[in-house]
């Protein structure tokens, strides 16, 4: 196990290395690109390049600029935006993570209670209408645009409907932390996470009804009949159980990838200050420093929670720790 | 591994690969899918109509939907009116709103521009950016999965790992990052230069994006091809490695790349449609559906459909892609289990 635990911790540093560089040549070394220009933005003075060039050390040999680069965004962190002079980026970002985690984590709950009620009811009641309209509607949130189905709810609920008892209790566009007031943290962002899930519960509901069909004529679902439990029982019990595999790993890295800034769409719809949006705010300026940050950190995220579920899997599955 | 030949090797039929007969078999299969038949005339129809993108502006609308109009005028219903009209109260304007009539069909936008021709002319370039990015993708990608999966050893090692580091990072992250550091001034390799407005660099950008995606279940088949009885025929009979490499593996590879071709289309205009709502994809003059969509934000209260309309036609030919995507998987290959889109294999 503790073999393991190393031989799995080596890899994610690898990774990290590679990603770091990967980041590094996307920004500082595409072909034919002056990084300085790239860097100053879309309206910069001959100064300011002067000064980029001076920072990042852009006249120095490339490795020594990748070291330069990461001593900046992983232990010095004083990357500034060149857009809003004085501002670091890396506070901005840890100030932003709750935000966005707070989306994430509502946002997933309602996708996991709904799409395991959805794939459950499509597998039960196959051979009869409600699977393939179940399985219809299923494709139909997995092909809705979220930034677009965020927009027609904030038409919906913020302006159209907004006077009907409804939705007279959705709140203005924006955020409150909930140590501030929970009730109307919770207010904002009962849309945004049904917004969120949308996507995820039409595509996990179709993994997990496929993996039930699956199951079918596996032996322990035979076992279980021959046992005379109740076909309610062995749906629910047993092949859900089984079918939880493949919805569990998905979840971990979905989960992941959202919270290290794919929630970007809905964060940027609905005005939540989150990680997302701090990307999406200073994309219109091209404010390069701020990009290249929360990509990175991002992307980092991902490497170790990945990591981190791994591990956790070993803990719960003795096979995997030889594998 | 396998059979040992009881026979002469000799009279083996040396390309058993999917026959005349599987392709003609898979069509039969699909024109006889009700769902994907129909999904298939919507596609035709946004297709078509998107191509008459330049009729409908030039003979119908008889606008031109990439100059802004602020100070024109429309007749509608036999009288003048101006398409922005300032508002009563004197602050800011509004423009005109849906006439479902000739001109301003749909409305226009704040820059006094027929809505409806421009949805028009967006869609071709989503569904542009979509198709020539996916395909893109494809062709890389199956490259790149022939050559890991046959040549083997430290080629495949390398070239795994390196998809495995891309694969970590979420789309977004990565099409941002590349657009990001690409829009200010292109992409310059030797002679080949990219014009940062021109549709060329979201089509890059996602193509590669999705490049992984497509290649580690390439990989995956051609291993799996590579042990079939009909290849190890073909190395019996002294095949050189380019016939089993184009004449063994690839035509039995295909299929699988095509089944997936459909979702991939449907993946790629929708990450396009982010983007460039995120006004980092397509690149003003030029529009598609998800920067109409984001013109439209700051009228979203005052004229919906601005932003509606061109989010619903993303939305339509998604659907229609996903249900025609079904349709094939299950025409080429009615017993396959439902693949799933595995986002990344557990690592070792």
């Amino acid at each position: 196990m503790i073999g393991f635990i190393l031989r799995r911790i080596v890899s994610m540093f690898v990774v990290l290395f590679a990603l770091s560089v990967l980041v590094f040549l996307i920004f500082f070394a595409t072909p034919g690109v002056d990084p300085a220009r790239k860097m100053a933005g879309r309206n910069a003075t001959p100064e300011t390049l002067a000064a980029i060039r001076a920072s990042f050390g852009l006249d120095r040999p490339l490795p020594v600029q990748y070291l330069r680069m990461m001593n900046r965004i992983v232990i010095t962190r004083d990357v500034e935006s060149y857009s809003n002079r004085g501002v670091r980026v890396i506070p901005e970002i840890m100030a932003a993570a709750p935000v966005t985690f707070a989306l994430v984590a509502g946002a997933a709950i309602i996708w996991i209670v709904a799409s395991i009620a959805i794939g459950l009811l499509a597998a039960a009641l196959r051979g009869t209408l409600w699977d393939p309209l179940l399985m219809a509607i299923a494709l139909i949130g997995l092909s809705i645009p979220v930034f677009w189905l965020g927009e027609v709810a904030n038409l919906v609920t913020q302006q159209r409907w907004h006077d009907t008892p409804l939705f007279s209790w959705v709140p203005p566009l924006g955020y409150t932390p909930i140590g501030e007031d929970p009730v109307l943290w919770f207010k904002h962002l009962v849309v945004p996470w049904i917004v969120l899930s949308v996507l995820f519960v039409g595509f996990y509901a179709r993994v997990l009804r496929s993996d039930l069909i699956e199951s079918e004529n596996e032996d322990f679902v035979r076992t279980a009949r021959a046992k005379g439990l109740s076909e309610r029982r062995v749906l629910v019990v047993h092949q859900l159980r089984a079918s939880m595999i493949t919805f569990v790993s998905l979840f971990g890295l979905d989960f992941a990838a959202l919270v290290a800034g794919g929630a970007l769409l809905v964060e940027v719809v609905f005005g939540l200050p989150g990680v997302g949006r701090l990307t999406y705010l200073s994309l219109s300026g091209l404010d390069l420093p701020v990009i290249m940050a929360t990509v990175l950190y991002g992307a980092f995220f991902i490497v170790i929670a990945s990591t981190v579920i791994d591990i956790l899997y070993a803990f719960l599955d003795p096979r995997i720790r030889t594998a | 591994m396998g059979v040992a030949p009881t026979e002469p090797a000799i009279d083996l039929p040396l390309s058993p690969g999917p026959s005349r007969g599987t392709w003609a078999t898979a069509v039969r299969r699909l024109r006889r899918d009700r769902a994907a038949m129909a999904t298939l005339v919507v596609l035709v129809v946004i297709v078509t109509s998107t191509l008459l993108a330049p009729v409908y502006a030039s003979r119908v609308a008889q606008t031109d939907p990439f100059r802004s109009n602020l100070s024109g005028t429309v007749e509608i219903d036999g009288s003048r009116v101006p398409v922005i009209r300032p508002n009563p109260s004197g602050l800011g304007s509004t423009p005109i709103g849906p006439t479902f009539g000739r001109h301003f069909f749909l409305g226009a936008d704040t820059q006094g521009r027929d809505v409806a021709a421009r949805i028009l002319y967006g869609g071709r370039a989503s569904l542009i950016v979509g198709v020539a990015a996916a395909l893109l993708t494809c062709l890389i990608a199956t490259g790149i999965g022939l050559l890991a999966g046959f040549t083997g050893g430290t080629t495949d090692a390398v070239i795994f790992r390196a998809l495995d580091i891309v694969w970590a990072f979420p789309i977004y992250l990565l099409a941002i990052a590349l657009s990001t550091s690409l829009l200010v001034q292109g992409l310059k390799i030797g002679p080949v230069a990219v014009d940062p407005n021109s549709l060329l660099l979201p089509i890059l950008i996602i193509a590669v994006v999705f490049v992984p995606y497509v290649a580690r279940p390439v990989r995956g088949e051609v291993l799996a091809v590579r042990q079939r009885e009909y290849v190890e025929a073909a190395i019996a009979q002294g095949a050189r490695r380019r016939r089993l490499l184009f004449k063994e593996v690839l035509p039995n590879v295909l299929p699988s790349v095509i089944v997936i071709f459909p979702l991939i289309i449907a993946t790629c205009i929708l990450t396009e449609s982010a983007l460039s709502f995120l006004s980092i994809g397509v690149q003003p003059p030029q529009a598609s559906w998800g920067t109409i969509v984001n013109d439209g934000q700051n009228q979203l209260y005052t004229r919906p459909l601005v932003s509606i309309a061109p989010g619903l036609l993303i939305a339509v030919t998604i659907l229609a892609l996903n249900v025609l995507g079904d349709g094939v998987r299950d025409a080429l290959d009615p017993r396959a289990k439902i693949r799933r889109r595995k986002r990344r294999a557990r690592d070792s």
